[in-house]
């Protein structure tokens, strides 16, 4: 059955849902509603609907979820149909992003359905006249003494029922039966069948395509424009405000009357490009903020044999993701309808609402599988546009981008600048660390070594409150917002610095590491690498390890350089993650394996050229991301890690990509990069200098 | 030019009448409903509007109409038969070979192809026939293994 289905039988009907309580004043969690009634439905027929507000962007977290509400609740995870990110239905939730799905709303959910299976034993214990210590719970069937026995869905069924027992205890992980197993996505028969639905594939009576006028380059300004040929090839011309759109029932004949508008504008200003912009940067960030210091700088530099000062630069990049911003929208009697890939649909919900200027309650936002988002759907503007567009016309509407679109409004990962000075002693140990990130943003930025004498400084970020024209388009969060540019540094940093001390990169790290789950991923991924202790350059092995939000992450990684091309092939990638309790093992290696894959890209091809507003990459043959033909052998480690509460796993180890590349070029060539992506010139750049 | 197109859709007659020049996906997708084949770049760089035209695949986004006529397609839609999965649908399930599973229809009408002509592909053949589908998640590793299972469960007899 499809969620859709249900939501007609089972909710909107009414019959099937049986668990409604009265909202007792518990405390307020995270912000997330505390009555379980909120997270799940029992049905009639014994099915559970599992209702968050989170989306399902290929992470697997549809999965994963229900793997923690089946054990939590002991229900079959075949009887459990997940509902995500339907305004309409599902709790309130920030969004999906931050690897934050299991490691901060995996408790929530746990905690709701906890006490739900206690109120559903208490009922089953009234029924069958059996204290609840004597009961037994098994796929939603209570059973007592002897033959007695009694279903969730027997329980429920007819009755409304006010009962509220508080927070219960939740299971150890140790009790998992579901969660800790690596069953076969939720999502898998819909998407090798071609069945999953995306926001571009809801077809609706009188539907719309909706193609926008956009401008050349960010900052041009419309002086003019004639619609009239677009009109006469029975195309609908809106003007709404600045949107200016043309409309067909066809969306490839909106295309062809789109491009048959004549339109002019004012061009914009010159400013930076991708070869002055970091030079703009430098100079334009915010003033620095301080996230972390120690000891004394001054006291540092006594300590040092000497000083080692490197800048590190990396690019703006997209997301790229193969779904471009979709929604279809319906906008009838004051109340809205909006199908949107995103994975903001609350946030989503209060834009269209203020946009259309409809209270919130008359807007609803329903989350479709999203075909990806990386952090690029935290931002739905298509979604407006549908939503504007469908109220003038009185239609269905789909504002489906097209590449270029995409390319232009992507939220980019901004481009940053990190500057480390830094000073070892005689004995070979890092005695000074003065970090400033520059634009990248301050996340994971603070270095994690023991180092007694440190600063960690940044200016500016991805996520706002910069200067208005810092950057001359939108940047946003992008897969590991931040870290992908601290690791890159530190990382490649830290190489430089056991290279001074004569030591090998591996135990250079541990000679500084006194946190035991970073050696322990460490000392996992040399075992699996088999890494061999070395003074000097020479196999192409690179090590580069990180933090991101709780999860421990260490990567090696075996790299070939022709160097006649300067191409770099990336051989062999190990990662060892702890991530505390795995909820899905094979889930978090095909995170893993994502992560790296997608790693490729940003270390060595992808970089968003531009000059004057205008965004030179318009479609995947200029801006090139990672193939079949470019991916290393991958082995994922996975740390049995039980005592540690789970962290995410959708991010880290893309984290680690830019540097152990670089680490391991350089152990190759002994060419130092600073500059990402490495792209063959820039190799070949650092080739001839090393 | 308007005109009525015929050709095989699926193992079934399909005709259309419209513009012939128009791209065989938007016809699919918006005339015909079958919206499992999939808007990706509309270039021809990423694949994910691939579908069988006599057992080659072929990128919709760039094939006019009129080019299809007469032909045989398949779509995702058409796969597998009797209500079973195909085999290589089957080994993608196996191996969890998707994500996001937006460039997943494409990677398997492909994978259909490169085993039509070449029954048991080296894993450098399949690398090499998958390049130019682009995937942004990073199943890859995953999408070579089930093409490979399925190569070995279909024994060479290529449906």
């Amino acid at each position: 059955m499809k969620p859709d289905d249900l939501s007609r039988r089972d909710f909107l009907a009414g019959p099937g849902l049986l668990l409604l309580l009265p909202s007792a004043p518990v405390e307020a969690f995270q912000g997330y509603p505390d009555d379980f009634n909120a997270y799940l439905h029992i049905g009639a027929d014994g099915r559970v609907a599992c209702l968050v507000g989170k989306v399902e962007l290929g992470q697997g977290s549809m999965t994963a979820l229900a793997q923690l509400l089946a054990d939590e609740l002991d229900v079959a995870l075949d009887s459990v149909d997940m509902v995500m990110g339907d305004t309409g239905r599902c709790p309130w939730d920030m969004g999906t992003f931050g690897s934050l799905s299991i490691r901060q709303f995996g408790p929530v959910l746990r905690a709701a359905a906890a006490e739900a299976r206690a109120v559903l034993l208490q009922m089953a214990s009234e029924r069958l006249k059996t204290p609840v210590e004597k009961l037994h719970v098994e796929t939603g069937v209570v059973t007592g003494q002897g033959s007695a026995r009694v279903s969730y869905a027997e329980l429920v069924q007819g009755k409304r029922i006010e009962r509220r027992l508080g927070r219960q205890p939740v299971k150890s992980p140790a009790a998992f039966r579901v969660a800790g197993q690596s069953p076969r996505r939720k999502d898998a028969i819909d998407k090798v069948t071609g069945r999953a639905r995306y926001a571009g594939d809801f077809r609706l009576p009188g539907l719309l395509h909706a193609r926008v006028l956009r401008p050349p380059a960010h900052g041009a300004a419309l002086t003019s424009a004639d619609t009239s040929a677009a009109e006469r090839a029975g195309a609908q011309v809106v003007r709404d405000g600045e949107l200016l759109a043309v409309l067909h029932a066809h969306r490839d004949l909106a295309d062809r009357a789109l491009a048959l508008v004549r339109a002019r504008y004012e061009p914009p200003r010159p400013s930076v490009d991708d070869r002055t912009v970091f030079d703009h940067l430098l100079k334009a960030a915010p003033p620095g903020q301080v996230v972390g210091e120690s000891g004394s700088l001054a006291e540092g530099e006594r300590l040092a044999a000497g000083l080692i000062e490197e800048t590190y630069f990396n690019s703006y990049v997209a997301h790229a993701a193969l779904e471009t911003h979709s929604a279809t929208a319906v906008v009838e009697n004051g109340k809205a309808t909006v199908w949107a890939s995103t994975q903001t649909p609350f946030s989503l919900r209060q834009q269209i609402a203020q946009a259309l200027q409809f209270p919130p309650e008359n807007v609803r936002v329903i989350t479709p599988y999203v075909g990806g988002g990386f952090g690029g759907k935290s931002a739905s503007r298509q979604a407006l546009e549908a939503a504007r567009l469908a109220r003038v016309t009185g239609r269905p509407v789909q504002v489906v981008w097209d590449r270029a679109e995409e390319f232009f409004y992507d939220t980019f990962r901004p481009a940053a600048v990190v500057r480390i000075r830094s000073g070892l002693t005689g004995a070979g140990r890092i005695a000074l660390w003065d970090y400033h990130v520059f634009c990248a943003g301050d996340r994971e930025a603070k270095q994690f070594y023991d180092i007694p004498h440190q600063r960690t400084v940044s200016s500016g970020g991805w996520g706002g409150g910069n200067p208005a024209g810092l950057h001359p388009f939108a940047v946003g969060p992008w897969r590991a917002p931040s870290v992908n540019t601290n690791t890159f540094a530190r990382e490649s940093h830290i190489d430089i610095l056991a290279a001074k001390a004569g030591a090998d990169p591996l135990e250079f790290r541990l000679r500084h590491l006194s946190d035991k789950r970073m050696r322990r991923v460490l000392e996992a991924a040399a075992r699996q690498f088999g890494w061999k202790p070395r003074k000097r350059p020479g196999g192409g092995a690179g090590v580069a390890c990180a933090i991101y939000l709780g999860t421990y992450v260490a990567t090696m990684a075996e790299v070939a350089v022709d160097s006649r091309t300067g191409k770099a092939r990336v051989e062999r990638v190990v990662c060892a993650q702890d991530q505390g309790v795995v909820v899905s093992p094979d889930g978090s290696r095909q995170q893993i394996e994502g992560s790296i894959t997608m790693g490729l890209g940003y270390a060595l091809s992808e970089e968003v050229h531009f000059r004057n507003g205008e965004v030179l990459e318009r479609n995947f043959d200029s801006y090139e991301i990672p193939r079949f033909s470019w991916l290393p052998r991958i082995e994922a480690v996975l740390i049995d890690n039980p005592e540690t509460p789970a962290s995410g796993c959708g991010e880290p180890p893309i984290v680690t990509m830019g540097a152990v590349i670089a680490n391991a070029i350089c152990d190759a060539t002994r060419a130092r990069i600073r500059r990402l992506p490495m792209t063959p010139e820039r190799v070949r750049q650092a080739l001839a200098v090393a | 030019m308007q005109r009525t197109i015929s050709f095989t859709l699926n193992g079934k007659p399909a005709q259309v009448t419209t513009d012939d020049e128009r791209m065989l996906l938007w016809v699919l997708r918006e005339d015909l409903g079958l919206t499992g084949t999939k808007f990706g770049c509309g270039e021809g760089h990423c694949g994910a509007c691939a579908v069988l035209v006599d057992r080659e695949a072929v990128r919709s986004c760039a094939l006019p109409l009129k080019d299809a006529a007469g032909k045989q397609v398949i779509t995702i839609e058409g796969l597998g038969s009797g209500g079973r999965l195909h085999p290589i649908q089957e080994a993608f399930l196996k191996h969890h070979a998707f994500q996001c599973g937006f460039c997943t229809p494409g990677m398997i009408l492909n994978a259909c192809a490169l085993l039509l002509k070449t029954p048991l592909p080296s894993r450098d053949q399949i690398v090499r026939h998958m390049d130019d589908h682009l995937c942004r998640c990073g199943p890859h590793t995953r999408i070579i293994a089930a093409i490979e299972e399925a190569a070995a469960v279909m024994k060479g007899g290529a449906r």
